[in-house]
């Protein structure tokens, strides 16, 4: 029988399938961070367990880090507290731990694929919704709870049920001034917030396979807000180039048989799919959101919408909500709405073709004189290579602060975060009421599109600015 | 893992749809290192004005809703950030079953961990038990029948069997993985001869 990606991997990781289709799935690849980990170590020393695997586990602090000056350390306490936690942790454990002094810190989900730890064919978990974006090397990668993070630490497997196989097809090619941050935003608007609820989504069709490593990494990463745990593509030579080299890839002999494995997922052909979605690239516009979720979005040239229209009396409520929260009015444009912040970072987009691309348009440019923009590198990694193609100073010339590394204002729980009624073009991922600090107003945008956002002072379209 | 069986209460509504798990607990009271004590925080920003004070015409500050044991909410409860704080802040509330019509499926897993019951019903039930809420009228719950009792009415739900023997046992299920440990040590044998790599050896 044809089997999908999923299906493959799904099959190749099973170390017990019981009757009723629960079972327990063997786990690669284990990150760990500051924020969903206390609690799972603490309940292996209350049991007096192990860490089954350290090898195949990986930890970084990035929720809570400053991202400026760090010679002094932490100074929030429950933060600094929460940080040593996971230093203490990972060295009574033997977990390997990048720490803040350590330049290859970062943002988890942008570490593990600049190691080599993030590769095709495995399954990987952590602590975190965001695990998705994995995916985009072909390997089933997904969030979880604390609880979970405690079983795979012990026993390096998870309890699972087999999800439904769900493919989205995009075809053809974008317009200039559009990526793949707006693939993702056309995605969910069109299939909603719980569109993909107990599915893996496999993005497939020639846009995707045209997309770079770190295009594609953006498209899996917001699988989640899709409502799907995880989103993969089949992994090519692209990925193979990518991963060739890193430090924590296979080397020699190990390589050569690696590869060959690699190169065999992928979805056969006839495969069954649950679902299946159609996209024309051609039609995708720069995107952004303007209410308080991932699916309420619009093109650059939309308009606010009306609750008026709205007939069904629940989403007409949800309306009026976000538009309130929004501090907007039906029927505005797009192009009018005033923003006092930008956001340029994330696991969504704070890697380096996220900052070329903001930088492209930045370049020679000022940002407007009442916006308060920053760029915060996905990782130290990141930040270095920034700095050597000389990106930090297009960004700091034309009015950004340029920061340390780590997941920053995407949800404010370092010091970065919106006051309330402040708006924010953002290149992170979620838009929800207070998730960028209380009472504060997210627009998610793609890297580009929040640059002109900086220079206009309001949201404004990044083709505007493209040569 | 505190076992669950049946509960009895009257349920707090909360009628909006895709409640995020940052509005059941936000970002600032992550930072803890316990599982305990979140429950003052539940829903913080619905729930405290911008001094702290409690603002009171939200549901879970009205009595006898803070006592509610039961949340019935619109669609796509605990979408969002993985985040295990937000079941421990429901369970440290009092809250130990949510009904919606559908769960983003982390918090639905998250919960199972933590003795709380997510019901899924279909969204004419949900307006019908709403209507105990609103008249301050208790439901039942019964997880071995696999029932939800209002009035003289009962309506039946599904929960996946595995689930529901660990919440009716309270049972912990790291210890029943590692049960399996030589089919775990076998599968890891053959990784180890099939896939070297992935051991880095």
């Amino acid at each position: 029988m044809p089997n999908t990606l999923y299906d493959k991997i799904w099959n190749d990781h099973l170390v017990d399938q019981q009757t009723d289709g629960t079972a327990l799935l063997f786990v690669d690849r284990h990150l760990v961070h500051e924020v969903t980990s206390p609690q799972a170590f603490e309940g292996l020393r209350n049991s007096n367990r192990k860490v089954r695997h350290p090898k195949l586990t990986l930890a970084v602090a990035d929720h809570n880090v400053p991202t400026t000056d760090r010679s002094k350390g932490i100074s929030d306490k429950e933060s600094k507290i929460q940080v040593d936690t996971l230093e203490a942790n990972c060295k009574e454990f033997g977990i390997k731990l990048f720490g803040m002094g350590d330049k290859r810190q970062g943002i988890v989900h942008i570490i593990g694929p600049e190691q080599g730890f993030t590769q095709p064919g495995t399954v990987i978990v952590c602590g975190d919704s965001h695990t998705a974006t994995h995916g985009a090397f072909g390997s089933l990668a997904f969030g979880i709870g604390t609880s979970e993070v405690e079983h795979v630490l012990a026993t390096q497997t998870l309890v699972q049920k087999k999800a439904k196989n769900f493919r989205i097809n995009v075809e053809g090619k974008l317009p200039l001034g559009v990526t793949s941050k707006d693939v993702i935003l056309q995605i969910i608007g069109k299939i909603g917030t719980a569109g993909g609820t107990g599915c893996v989504i496999e993005y497939a069709g020639d846009l995707i396979r045209s997309l770079s490593v770190e295009q594609r990494m953006t498209i899996c990463n917001m699988t989640i807000e899709g409502g799907a745990r995880a989103g993969l593509i089949a992994p090519d030579e692209k990925i193979f180039k990518y991963l060739e080299g890193k430090p924590m890839s296979p080397k020699g002999k190990n390589w050569e048989n690696a590869l060959e494995y690699w190169k065999n997922l992928k979805s056969d052909d006839g495969a069954k799919f649950d679902k299946e979605v159609n996209l024309k690239a051609e039609e995708i516009l720069p995107m952004i959101t303007w209410g308080t979720s991932p699916q309420d979005v619009i093109t650059i040239d939309g308009k606010i919408p009306n609750p008026q229209n709205e007939k069904n009396e629940d989403k007409k409520n949800s309306l009026e909500r976000a538009l309130n929260y929004m501090g907007l009015k039906p029927n505005m444009a797009a192009k009018d709405i005033k923003i006092d912040k930008v956001f340029i970072g994330s696991c969504t987009n704070g890697r380096i073709e996220d900052l070329r691309e903001a930088a492209k348009i930045l370049k020679d440019k000022k940002i407007a004189s009442h916006v308060h923009a920053m760029v915060v590198p996905g990782s130290g990694l990141v930040k270095e290579q920034a700095e050597q193609e000389g990106l930090d100073k297009i960004f700091v010339n034309s009015g950004f602060e340029w920061r340390e590394p780590g997941c920053s204002m995407c949800l404010a729980m370092n010091a970065d975060k919106l006051k309330p009624e402040e708006r924010c073009a953002s290149t992170s991922n979620r838009n929800f009421e207070g998730r960028q600090g209380r009472g504060g107003r997210t627009h998610l945008v793609s890297p580009g599109m929040a640059a002109a956002a900086a220079i206009s002072g309001s949201l404004d379209d990044v083709r505007k600015y493209q040569n | 893992m505190q076992k669950f069986s049946t509960l009895k209460s009257i349920p707090a509504y909360l009628p909006i749809v895709n409640i995020d798990t940052d509005m059941i607990i936000p970002k600032q009271f992550l930072k803890t290192i316990k599982r305990t004590g979140l429950g003052k925080n539940l829903f913080f920003e619905m729930r405290y004005d911008d001094k702290g004070k409690e603002i009171n015409d939200f549901v879970l500050n009205k009595t006898p809703f803070n006592k509610s044991k039961i949340l019935i909410a619109g669609k796509n409860f605990g979408c969002g950030s993985s985040r295990e704080h937000a079941p421990w802040a429901l369970l440290d509330f009092g809250i130990t079953c949510v009904i919606s019509s559908s769960f983003a499926d982390i918090f639905h897993n998250n919960c199972f961990k933590n003795g709380i019951l997510p019901i899924i019903l279909n969204d004419d039930i949900i307006k019908e038990l709403s209507e105990y809420a609103n008249r301050k009228e208790e439901i039942f719950v019964d997880l071995n029948e696999e029932k939800v009792i209002y009035g003289n009415n009962e309506v039946r739900f599904k929960v996946d069997p595995f689930k529901k023997k660990c919440l009716l046992e309270g049972l912990d299920d790291i210890a029943l993985s590692l049960n399996k440990f030589k089919k775990i040590e076998s599968f890891e044998k053959d990784l180890k001869s099939q896939k070297p790599w992935i051991f880095n050896d």
